[in-house]
């Protein structure tokens, strides 16, 4: 009985309905040969959004067009591209929402001054709290 | 004491603040699409072979002719893509030339689809790592392009073809030269 | 019938609830002592019906009742026992009772054993607590029934996703909800002692070990998450800022920056705005995080059942409460203001740097969560992840833990300089030398080379305090202190080193094979099909060298359920003291090679060791402050009655 199963289980095991059957992309998961190319693919993977995903990156996706996109990340670092060549790229392609790194534009800049205002009002309530003066009496713990 | 005030005053100001933001994001639809930020550039160049022997393949200087076209990206085993295959039958009728880009699909596949749901196309270029899909701007079949005769692309329609949104597209493909 | 059982003792609970938060009511009125004497009891009987509500729809699961709607959509009857029970909560309505449940225990708990509280702010804080729970009661009652039928049961269930049938369901979301709603207990408490204006250092330490409870409890919750994500999902990554893994760390932030709060309000009587401001904010973050992630507007792996309807309702219970907790703050703001400064040396002022920066990197968080939906708002698509998350928290962190390092050694009220000149200058010392050294010898990024360095500071900072002390008669809250900020360090001592170090190979593999991936090989044996209760998978025998010696085996599978279909990667963890070796299977090519994926991840297993010593040490803190309070209330009893004796003996001597 278990071996019929197991039987079931190799004829089961075949894609799903509604994807594709044609192999994923040649670098979808293989690595560049260059290891330090290879590295600088991987921490750009990261940060790429898969877009049929709910929200994952595409390093960290099985879709087949996660796939297709790393086969491009790949080759293009390959042939000479940088990193941030390729993110432009899908940018200009998808917009900002393929990226998980946001850029500084007319939409996004509060994301990047409102930390520097945190950083400020935390210096203020330190500044506001703490004082140099010695305490009046030492007390023990 | 007065700076703790003016402190919590802040607060709820920024709870309303978030409040009111998540009012508003009950009320809209989820909207799961991506749309193309290519609208309005040129088409990248790509040469496609073709997918069936019975079409000849797409590349970019074919969509740059003169022509405005629809161009349908679809795969034979995307589901929804049976569902528009009529009215994608109704815009050639109309007039409209349409060519596709196949994802990901053997030809066998490919020729069983269109056997079953007709041809609309005149030509089909055989997209098979998403290269051509990914470089327009789309993320998921069905979905389909205007693009004007000098290879620009004035409209993008995500999901299938319903039959309200013939007269739609074929306005678009008007307006961009058709 | 036992369906309705349930339902009649689920609103029973609510009725309860009700008549605990009108006793509260009235206890605060002149005049309402008789009414207010109901409060604790109602909590406690509160307690005990919702209680009997759970374990009815534990029953239902276990039976697979498929007659019950919620049974029927997530359950199936080939399911192990154990993902039967926990298929209870892994959905809406079941999760949401477990919350109310473990809500009403806590009000329960409270009612019971607590002595220590005025009995007015006893009374308001159950009247909170009341008030926050029939909120839920209602959103349960009203719109997200679990014990609601179907006219015909089905003739199978429909089954759960199997990414949730595992160990990690089990106890991920049971301790994440004692902590959230144990957080409600600190709000209750906050908001009773402001109704009564008693925020004084005795409400610090009754607060205490409930705060330190709940969040004892919610940093195993957010550890077991970020494991199960790691062995679940398939590509070893441990945290995705991913809008539900910041809602639960939110509260964790805000609850750890209370915990430490409380104790300077305990130990000085200050920070008493402090203490209620994050008293307040460290539940409001709990709800605030429950409602993105059941409202389906913020988009996000854990895809809950999303229902805009739902949120709504959730969404009135946020404005209430915490509407309610700031109004009443600010009309109390008198009782709680003290501007008193304190010395830049001394642990009090170490302790308001910690809740600055706790506090700043919470509004980080939910700054990059929330963005994406301000965005929306104005149909512009931004995603905000990682590379935002990451350096930017960092600013605020880093030197929080430099701080860290030192604080547990500074005196409170003041200290010198002269005293701490040679942990400050070592601690310094080590830092430079640390960073220095890892920059010349690795070329690793700054982020985790500074994870690193400040690792190894705040390792040794943390042991500072015992220095010079009697390891034997320390204070078992002592040890707790040092245990805990002990696992900061290892934690963060993983992360840095997973980030930094961490070697991947993918590889399309032949029987017979070798792969090579940082000091381990694995040779592909064979690959063959297996068989499971609900499941089938294809499973690779891998045989591991480490160093070249043989060492074990692994067995990563690719894995199909049939109800409802789906496909997951079971990974293959093969442990030693120095990292993990993660492995997995992937799909066969077309010229019959498979797909081989595998990863060396140096002290991987520190992050979540070092999440389980946190834990650990608040846990033996909770225990130091019981122990420690019961010995101080024993010994003044004891205190009293001699005093008592004495007297009774002077007015014989006198008489």
């Amino acid at each position: 009985m278990k071996r019929l199963i197991a039987l079931l289980a190799l004829v089961l095991a075949a894609p799903l309905a509604a994807q594709d059957s044609l192999p994923p992309a040649p670098y979808a998961y293989n690595q560049l040969e260059d290891p330090e190319l290879e590295r600088q693919a991987h921490d750009l993977m990261l940060t790429l959004r898969c877009l049929k995903c709910q929200s994952q990156s595409i390093a960290d996706s099985d879709a087949p067009m996660a796939g297709d996109m790393r086969h491009q990340v790949r080759t293009r670092l390959a042939a000479g591209e940088t990193p941030d060549q390729i993110r432009t790229w899908l940018i200009e392609r998808y917009g900002d929402y393929v990226s998980y790194e946001p850029r500084v534009t007319a939409t996004t800049w509060p994301l990047f001054v409102i930390p520097f205002v945190l950083l400020l009002i935390a210096g203020l309530i330190i500044r506001g709290r703490l004082t140099r003066k010695a305490p009046a009496q030492e007390g023990a713990e | 004491m007065k700076r703790l005030r003016i402190f919590l005053w802040g607060l709820v100001g920024l709870a309303l603040f978030l409040f009111g933001l998540f009012a508003y994001q009950l009320t809209q639809p989820k909207d799961e699409f991506v749309e193309s930020a290519m609208i309005g550039q040129p088409l990248p160049a790509f040469d496609l072979r073709p997918a069936i022997a019975d079409r000849p393949g797409l590349s970019s200087a074919d969509l740059a002719d003169g022509n405005a076209k629809l161009v349908n990206i679809f795969a034979s085993w995307c589901v929804p893509c049976r569902a528009e295959a009529p009215h994608l039958e109704t815009l050639r009728m109309s007039g409209a030339e349409i060519v596709g880009i196949a994802i990901r699909d053997r030809e066998e596949d490919v020729n069983r689809f269109l056997a079953v749901y007709g041809n609309p196309f005149t030509r089909i270029g055989a997209d098979d790592i998403s290269e051509v899909q990914l470089s327009l701007g789309s993320s998921g079949v069905p979905e389909t392009f205007v693009v004007d005769g000098n290879g620009v692309i004035t409209y993008q329609h995500i999901g299938d073809i319903r039959a309200d949104d013939v007269a739609m597209i074929l306005e678009k493909l008007r307006e961009a030269g058709a | 019938m036992i369906a309705e059982f349930g339902l009649a003792a689920l609103w029973l609970a609510a009725a309860l609830a009700g008549l605990q938060l009108f006793a509260g009511f009235m206890g605060l009125r002149p005049g309402g002592e008789g009414t207010a004497v109901l409060a604790r009891p109602a909590a406690l009987v509160q307690a005990l019906l919702c209680g009997i509500s759970f374990l009815v729809l534990l029953w239902l699961f276990a039976r697979t009742d498929l007659s019950v709607a919620l049974v029927a959509a997530n359950s199936h009857s080939a399911k192990p026992l154990i993902f039967k029970l926990s298929g209870a909560w892994g959905n809406h309505e079941g999760s949401m009772l477990l919350w109310v449940t473990v809500m009403a225990l806590a009000g329960g708990l409270i009612a019971f054993i607590e002595r220590r509280l005025p009995e007015k702010t006893m009374l308001a804080t159950l009247g909170s607590q009341a008030f926050v729970a029939l909120g839920f009661y209602a959103f349960l009652l009203f719109s997200s029934n679990p014990f609601e039928r179907l006219p015909v049961a089905p003739m199978e269930g429909n089954g759960l996703n199997p990414l949730l049938q595992d160990i990690g369901l089990a106890f991920h979301p049971p301790t994440l909800y004692f902590g959230y709603v144990g957080l409600s207990v600190a709000f209750s408490f906050v908001v009773g002692a402001l109704l009564t204006r008693q925020v004084t250092p005795e409400f610090a330490r009754v607060m205490r070990p409930w705060v330190l409870g709940a969040w004892c409890l919610l940093t195993v919750g957010i550890t077991a998450g970020s494991y199960w994500a790691y062995y679940e999902l398939g590509w070893g990554g441990w945290w995705f800022w991913d809008p539900v893994e910041n809602a639960s760390l939110m509260p964790w932030l805000a609850a750890t920056a209370l915990l430490h709060s409380v104790s300077v309000l305990a130990a000085r009587d200050a920070l008493r705005a402090w203490t209620v401001m994050l008293g307040v904010i460290a539940f409001s973050m709990s709800m605030v995080g429950t409602f993105l992630v059941r409202s389906g507007i913020l988009t996000s792996v854990h895809a809950f059942a999303v229902d805009p309807e739902r949120g709504s309702f959730i969404l009135a219970l946020l404005a209430l409460n915490i509407g309610g907790a700031l109004a009443i703050f600010a009309t109390r703001a008198g009782t709680v203001a003290e501007g008193e400064r304190f010395s830049v040396l001394s642990r009090e002022g170490a302790l308001v740097i910690n809740n600055v920066a706790l506090s700043a990197i919470l509004g980080i968080v939910l700054l990059g969560t929330l963005y994406p939906l301000l965005t929306e708002a104005f149909d512009v698509r931004v995603s905000v992840g990682p590379p935002y998350f990451n350096p930017v928290s960092a600013i605020f962190l880093f030197p929080m833990l430099v701080v860290l390092a030192i604080g547990p050694i500074l005196r409170w009220r003041g200290d010198s300089f002269a005293r701490i000149r040679m942990p400050v200058i070592s601690l310094g010392l080590l830092l430079l030398v640390s960073i220095i050294a890892l920059w010349v010898i690795t070329g690793i990024g700054i982020l985790p080379l500074l994870g690193l360095a400040l690792a190894l500071v705040v390792a040794v900072g943390s042991l500072l305090p015992l220095r010079g002390r009697s390891l034997r008669r320390l204070p078992i809250a002592v040890w707790g202190m040092v245990i805990a900020h002990f696992g900061v360090a290892v934690a963060l001592f993983g992360m840095a080193s997973d980030t930094a170090f961490q070697q991947e190979r993918l590889v399309a593999a032949n029987i017979g094979d070798v792969v090579e991936v940082g000091p381990w090989s694995a040779q592909l044996e064979s690959v063959t099909p297996v068989a499971g209760p609900n499941w089938t998978a294809i499973e690779a025998s891998l045989t591991l060298f480490y160093e070249g010696k043989e060492v074990t085996t692994a067995h990563p599978q690719a894995r199909s359920f049939w109800s409802p279909p789906t496909e997951t990667s079971e990974v293959a963890l093969t442990t030693r003291r120095n990292g993990q070796l993660y492995t997995a299977l992937g799909n066969q090519a077309e010229d019959g090679r498979w797909q081989l994926r595998l990863w060396w991840k140096p002290f991987v297993t520190w992050i979540w060791f070092g999440g389980l010593l946190i834990a650990l040490g608040g846990a033996l803190a909770l225990v130091g402050r019981v122990v420690g309070d019961i010995r101080r209330r024993v010994a003044g009893k004891k205190i009293t009655d001699r005093k008592a004796d004495q007297e009774a003996l002077a007015a014989e001597a006198a008489s």
